[in-house]
């Protein structure tokens, strides 16, 4: 584009023999090789735009999310901590229905000793016990007492003397099952599984709890969807029926709550919502409910459902009102003047061109919904909360970062599957702001 | 829809004036929350909600305490200056590289475009919880967790997206034949940048910055996780107050919150409106 040469042709044939003109630029290289030179360059300029962002987020963004998904399956602690011992347990029949022999418990005091020196079975012990509860005080127990045993008498007895789990063959199918560097074992815990002996089979009923909170999240979603749409439908048609000049003033009641912060709108409602708050105090005033008995709208589903409907609305109503805005009104009218009553008109004709609009702010709200963690974490109690929450909770107290990433990816899955359908309907470039 | 005709029926009657009721009331549900913290946070008690004297515009019902306690309170202020000791550097560091990365995105030859403008428009889309958790585990292996500069480069890849959107907006808009005619003319393409194409693109860069600045002044869950107590700023200060002992203090900060956002609305709607008729458009 901003190359200066310019395009003459080839001097005329001189000689007889014709040969294929070929086009060359003044400087003499072939017109092809000179465009193909000036796009390549054009092609590097671009890139090299580009490549500070990419690089920063690759950095900044995209390695973090690598890291979680590596975290989600990494398992190198038992091999890191027993390295002998795990050596030792290879030949082991898992399914012989016996502790392993002498060999396995000598490299386990091996181990132990070097492990218990840097501390670092105790680390081991809280690993194992997201697998098998017990095994965190077993080896807390054990490594305390390794560095006294007699190494005259056989080992396995004196380790049976400390805890009789050592002899157990449970103990030791866990630490076989969990030996190699990776594990599915997170994401069958994320998924309410486990593996046994006999191979991998849902958890007994009382310990389930994320098949149950994903399922909650996505009832949630949907829920708060629903309302969304229901609330947003009416706004976007009024806002696209009204002349330019109301509706632009009334985009305002929009667009402010959209920019303001996410905070100031959660402890608005958490205000709002309060037993002594200002609903519940309207409420009593009207007579409409006892002093007694206050609603409580906050601390439960109900709280998260009212806030994040309030939070989420103007992004079904901004996508609707787009799409409304290039109908014309003129195929409404059309369909009255052929005899349509109203509800025929919009039901039938005015309807089914929304859709893309229905389709394009109901994604974008459910993808939204389904990560929120702010919201639902101040609002929500305990039967208000969602997944995300649950991923808070193991990174920040109970630590287990492996289940975190591991139910981390399977939401990140979730939100990618819908964004790529999100941009078959609208199209990502198509996000507008605003 | 626009007006009722005059021959129209009682039944379409009633539906017109119901319809605009119901609207009334949604429009009251998006915009009441937001208005009430405002007058709640002169109250001269510590409750969050109207006392007797309040509504009988006594004088004594209301009092600038709260404010007073944001302002003379050492967490409160902290928290502010954390903020803005962080969201500008964020904001200058995604508002360079998203432009410079929005320009090259919008020349007409660039190989998988497709392909990196998904990767770059990502923190936008992935949740911010798994933002959070991915980058706690990456940032706390390489020693950024619980720094300054973790944070703040945190922020800013959160930033980018926004940028590059606005900017890209602006620039499909942007009338390639001036830069060729000012290279026609002699400039270099550092002057043609500087000198054609910049100003015209400036409103995109504007709001996209204000976007980006938006984002990490609002930010609270990647700010939770990544940084330490010195990089505590408004927004955690804020979730922290409301999950354990919410104090009226909140609603003082969150009416200058309010007004924040109404200031920024304002002036995001004069640049576009700028941004319109520099590109010829009148404004609708």
């Amino acid at each position: 584009m901003t190359t200066t040469d310019t395009v003459s042709a080839a001097a005329p044939p001189a000689d007889p023999p014709p040969q294929p003109q070929v086009l060359t630029t003044r400087d003499g290289t072939p017109l092809k090789v000179s465009l193909a030179r000036a796009l390549r360059r054009e092609k590097m300029r671009a890139l090299l735009l580009i490549a500070p962002l990419l690089l920063f987020i690759v950095l900044t963004f995209a390695a973090p999310i690598a890291d979680m998904l590596f975290r989600s399956v990494e398992n190198g602690i038992v091999a890191n901590t027993l390295p002998k011992t795990v050596e030792a347990l290879a030949d082991w029949d898992e399914t012989s229905g016996e502790a392993p022999g002498e060999p396995v418990f000598a490299a386990l005091h091996a181990d132990l000793l070097i492990a218990a020196e840097e501390k670092t079975h105790t680390r081991l012990g809280s690993r194992l016990n997201y697998e098998s509860s017990g095994m965190s005080s077993l080896f807390r127990k054990t490594g305390r007492r390794a560095d006294r045993m007699d190494d005259a008498l056989p080992y396995k007895a004196q380790f049976i003397d400390i805890d009789d789990d050592w002899g157990d063959v449970a103990t030791w199918q866990v630490l076989k099952r969990f030996s190699p560097e990776l594990t599915s074992g997170y994401f069958l815990n994320a998924v309410d599984m486990q593996m046994t002996t006999d191979g991998v089979e849902l958890k007994p009923e009382n310990e389930r709890i994320y098949l149950f909170l994903f399922a909650r999240t996505l009832f949630l979603s949907l829920t708060i969807m629903a309302c969304c749409l229901l609330l947003g439908y009416p706004i976007a048609y009024l806002l696209a029926a009204l002349p330019a000049r109301t509706s632009n003033l009334l985009m305002i009641l929009v667009l402010l709550p959209f920019w303001t912060s996410l905070l100031v709108r959660t402890s608005a409602w958490k205000v709002l919502l309060q037993q002594q708050g200002v609903i519940n105090d309207f409420l009593v005033w009207t007579g409409l409910v006892s002093d007694a008995g206050r609603l409580v709208m906050i601390n439960n589903q109900t709280g998260t459902i009212i806030a994040m409907t309030h939070i989420l609305l103007p992004f079904m109503i901004l996508p609707l009102y787009s799409v409304m805005k290039t109908i014309s009104p003129s195929y409404v009218r059309a369909a009255k003047s052929l005899g349509a009553t109203d509800w025929t008109a919009f039901w039938r004709v005015y309807f089914p061109q929304t859709v893309p609009g229905i389709g394009a702010g109901s994604i974008l709200v459910f993808i939204l919904s389904i990560g929120y963690y702010i919201t639902p974490e101040l609002v929500g109690g305990t039967s208000g909360i969602f997944i995300s929450n649950r991923i808070a909770y193991h990174i920040s107290s109970s630590l287990n970062w492996g289940l975190a990433a591991a139910l981390g990816v399977l939401l990140l899955a979730a939100v990618l599957l819908l964004f790529y359908v999100y941009d078959k309907i609208v199209g990502i470039d198509n996000v507008k702001l605003g | 829809m626009s007006a009722l005709p005059s021959y129209a029926s009682t039944g379409q009657r009633a539906w017109y004036y119901g319809f605009r009721a119901i609207c009334g009331m949604i429009f009251f549900f998006l915009i009441f929350p937001i208005l009430i913290i405002v007058p709640l946070s002169f109250n001269a008690e510590n409750f969050f909600t109207f006392t007797p004297e309040m509504l009988a515009l006594d004088p004594a019902g209301y009092s600038l305490k709260h404010y007073e306690d944001f302002f003379t309170n050492p967490d409160w202020q902290q928290a502010l200056r954390n903020s803005f000791a962080i969201a500008p550097v964020a904001t200058l560091l995604a508002t360079v590289l998203g432009t410079l990365a929005a320009i090259g995105l919008s020349q007409s030859h660039v190989p998988w475009r497709s392909a990196i403008m998904a990767v770059l428009i990502s923190p936008m889309i992935v949740p911010l919880i798994i933002s959070a958790a991915g980058m706690y585990f990456f940032y706390s292996r390489i020693g950024l967790q619980g720094t300054y500069l973790g944070v703040v480069l945190a922020h800013a890849a959160l930033g980018t997206p926004f940028v590059i959107i606005t900017v890209t907006a602006t620039l499909v808009g942007f009338d390639r034949s001036l830069v060729r005619a000012a290279a026609s003319l002699g400039a270099n393409p550092v002057t043609t940048f500087f000198k054609v194409q910049m100003p015209l693109i400036v409103p995109g860069v504007v709001s996209g910055a204000l976007f980006a600045f938006i984002t990490s002044f609002d930010e609270v869950v990647v700010v939770l996780f990544l940084g330490s107590a010195g990089q505590k700023t408004l927004p955690w200060q804020m979730f922290t107050g409301l999950r354990e002992q919410i104090s009226p203090t909140i609603l003082a900060v969150a009416s200058l919150m309010v007004a924040i956002s109404i200031a920024l609305l304002t002036v995001l709607e004069l640049l576009r409106r700028r941004s319109e008729r520099l590109r010829g458009l009148t404004p609708s």
